[in-house]
């Protein structure tokens, strides 16, 4: 990484102990990306987005605010980043994936939290994340128990804005959330002081559906039965899609597709013959955990398909667009957000199951594997039904429950190896 | 060509030799799985090889938590397979396997002799061998001593999930003078209760066969039993069920 560290010390940040981090993440990474045989050379862009992960986006982020512009920082995909991009702001996904942010996180919040908020926690509080440094303003969602709590802690610290995401899909809660998406905003319209035209709303539409044309390209091509890209691989340009410029990392998928398309004509496979395609589906994976498809596809597995939020749920639907008013553009956009992610905080959530059986068949899964972030009590619990529809189905499913540290690699890699062997026989 | 199976558990390491048409075990190896299982496997190793087969004449397959640490073997297979497979050498090819290991419980259908499914406990000695070690340590008693102590007890209620907190609800027990044989028999039925509740987590196909360690524990395989009302079959052999497998898929 270039010497980025006079501007984590102008963000206020604890350069010492993010230091730690800096020098973490190469090895992590060249263990589990460099280390791949025969990866497309459009990896490469994301490779260096990866490598400078803490300093080439967040300087673009800096001189955006030099010019008097505003950063907002998410943490769901219910959010539409539609509305800041539309207001004039950057809008950046949260990296909240690292184990490394979790004690801090644990200092304000039980243990028995799960990882993916205490390390968003921990991420600002202890002043290790430029993103957490550089957002205007911290776009919170009442999804689930622990999230809605824990941005009380965090609004003691960060400036926190909440929308209040419905927990069924009945009319009267999409009317509620098209309502939040309205007074989301006029609040991003405070905040950059842009009023929102229906030009600036529509072309961010177009823009953001051009990144999921291009995300949806890209997964194409894990439905083939020579799969020309690893699962590591699109998982690493799913997660960067959260925080990198939206029309430049479009340009770059695509890149890398052509290429994937010359490899899919001469049925050129990163993947032996016979080898096993698993769906994974679950909690989110987000940026730096590549844990679960490092251990799937080091014992021989692949990973064709994620029904998560870091997966399909991001990118598989694309928001209409011939909405010509905002309020025209705000149904359309609340009917994508709320009408077309399928998260375990919705009760009922039968889509959800209905999605995992239909991305098994359309990717040509062996097997699905539900991943459950420890103390995540809505995956557990809808745990229940995957498991007890997909034995219905004929489809084998393994669950297991994870979090961010390494310490259960081997007792992982002993449920997934034994898994992917009852697969072969 | 002969057929061989390592299985390095978490507290024993086992050997099995079976003969070229895999049939029949011509040879069992039971030890310690001590502190290093590189130094177990070469032992193991050394059994093997002073069994009058040459190297060349032997295919090893290395299985359990220590299967990484077994240079020698031409291939390794996660003890799940292996136990499936020795499972229903030893039982028939239609049960639900219970494994109660020394660090992990684990349930496995067999289908047609297929491991169509399986669960294995939650990181975390409840339910394991592991557990009642640490009671029986606590008890001043060895593994046999305690069973043969629980089978006379009458069950106190030990509810505590974890290792060590159900050693400290042990330890006020036996502050209150609760007789060794109740809380011996209430370890076994914590055990129990657990491994049950692990079972019924998948669809059992109501023939069951334990394997592991606690093979000829016969107080803990009659409590199960009753627990699941269903009989618990098993033989000593059971213990060598993750070799045999690992054997059998050579």
């Amino acid at each position: 990484m270039a010497d980025y560290h006079e501007m984590w010390q102008s963000l206020g940040m604890d350069v010492k102990t993010h230091d730690l981090l800096c020098e973490a993440l190469p090895g992590a990474f060249g263990d589990v990306y460099l280390s791949q045989d025969n990866r497309p050379e459009g990896m490469d862009y994301f490779n260096m987005v990866v490598a400078e992960i803490h300093g080439l986006r967040p300087a673009e982020l800096v001189e955006h605010k030099k010019k008097g512009g505003k950063v907002v920082g998410t943490f769901c995909i219910h959010v539409p980043d539609e509305i800041p991009i539309s207001a004039g702001a950057i809008a950046t996904g949260l990296c909240s994936g690292s184990q490394f942010w979790v004690p801090g996180g644990e200092k304000k919040l039980p243990a028995a939290t799960c990882p993916l908020i205490k390390a968003s926690l921990g991420a600002r509080f202890d002043r290790t994340c430029p993103f957490f440094r550089l957002a205007d303003m911290f776009v919170g969602e009442t999804t689930c128990d622990g999230k809605k709590k824990a941005w009380e802690i965090l609004a003691e610290d960060a400036p926190m804005y909440i929308m209040d995401i419905p927990q069924m899909k009945r009319p009267k809660d999409y009317k509620h959330w098209e309502e939040e998406i309205h007074g989301y905003l006029k609040k991003c319209e405070e905040l950059t002081g842009n009023r929102v035209t229906p030009a600036n709303l529509r072309s961010a539409i177009i823009l953001l559906n051009n990144k999921r044309k291009a995300l949806q390209r890209l997964a194409s091509f894990r439905k083939l039965d020579d799969i020309p890209i690893s699962g590591k691989d699109v998982l690493l340009i799913t997660q960067i899609a959260f925080y990198d410029d939206p029309a430049r990392i479009t340009s770059q998928i695509h890149k890398l597709c052509d290429e994937l398309d010359t490899r899919a004509k001469n049925h050129v496979s990163v993947f032996p013959k016979g080898t096993k395609r698993i769906l994974l589906t679950g909690t989110p994976l987000s940026i730096p955990n590549w844990k679960l498809h490092h251990i799937i596809e080091t014992l021989g597995g692949a990973v064709v398909c994620e029904e998560m939020c870091t997966g399909i749920r991001y990118y598989e639907k694309c928001v209409d667009e011939s909405g010509g008013t905002i309020d025209e553009m705000i149904t359309n956009l609340t009917e994508r957000y709320m009408g077309a992610i399928h998260c375990a905080c919705f009760t009922p959530n039968r889509e959800r199951i209905d999605d995992i059986k239909r991305l098994a068949e359309e990717y040509h899964a062996d097997g699905v594997i539900d991943v459950n972030l420890k103390f995540c009590g809505i995956y557990d619990i809808e745990g229940h039904f995957v498991e007890r529809e997909l034995n219905a189905a004929g489809i084998p499913v393994l669950g297991i429950e994870t979090d961010y540290t390494d310490q259960d690699a081997e007792q992982l890699k002993t449920r997934i190896g034994a898994f992917l062997e009852m697969l072969g026989n | 060509m002969v057929y061989a199976g390592i299985d390095i558990g978490s507290t024993a390491a086992k050997g099995v030799l079976l003969n070229e048409a895999k049939t029949e075990i011509l040879a069992r190896k039971l030890m310690p799985s001590g502190w290093n299982s590189r130094q177990t496997a070469e032992e193991l190793h050394t059994w093997l090889l002073s069994l009058g087969h040459s190297r060349e004449d032997l295919r090893i397959i290395a299985t359990g938590y220590g299967r990484v640490s077994v240079p020698y073997a031409d291939k390794t297979l996660t003890e799940i397979t292996c136990h499936g497979k020795g499972a229903a050498f030893l039982g028939g090819g239609d049960l639900t396997v219970i494994d109660i290991g020394g660090q992990d419980t684990k349930v496995i259908v067999l289908t047609g002799g297929r491991v169509t499914d399986f669960v294995m406990n939650d990181k975390c000695s409840a339910g394991t061998g592991k557990f009642l070690e640490v009671m029986a340590n606590r008890m001043g008693l060895g593994l046999d001593e305690f069973f043969a102590m629980a089978e006379t007890g009458r069950e106190v209620k030990i509810s505590s999930m974890c290792t060590v907190f159900a050693e400290s609800e042990i330890v006020s027990l036996m502050g209150l003078g609760t007789p060794r044989e109740d809380i011996a028999c209430g370890a076994v039925g914590s055990v129990v209760s657990k491994v049950s509740a692990l079972v019924n987590r998948k669809s059992p196909s109501g023939k069951y066969y334990l394997t592991g360690g606690f093979c000829e524990a016969g107080f803990l395989v009659r409590k199960l039993g009753e627990v699941l009302g269903a009989e618990v079959i098993t033989s000593p052999d059971g213990r060598f069920a993750g070799a045999i497998g690992a054997a059998l898929l050579g």
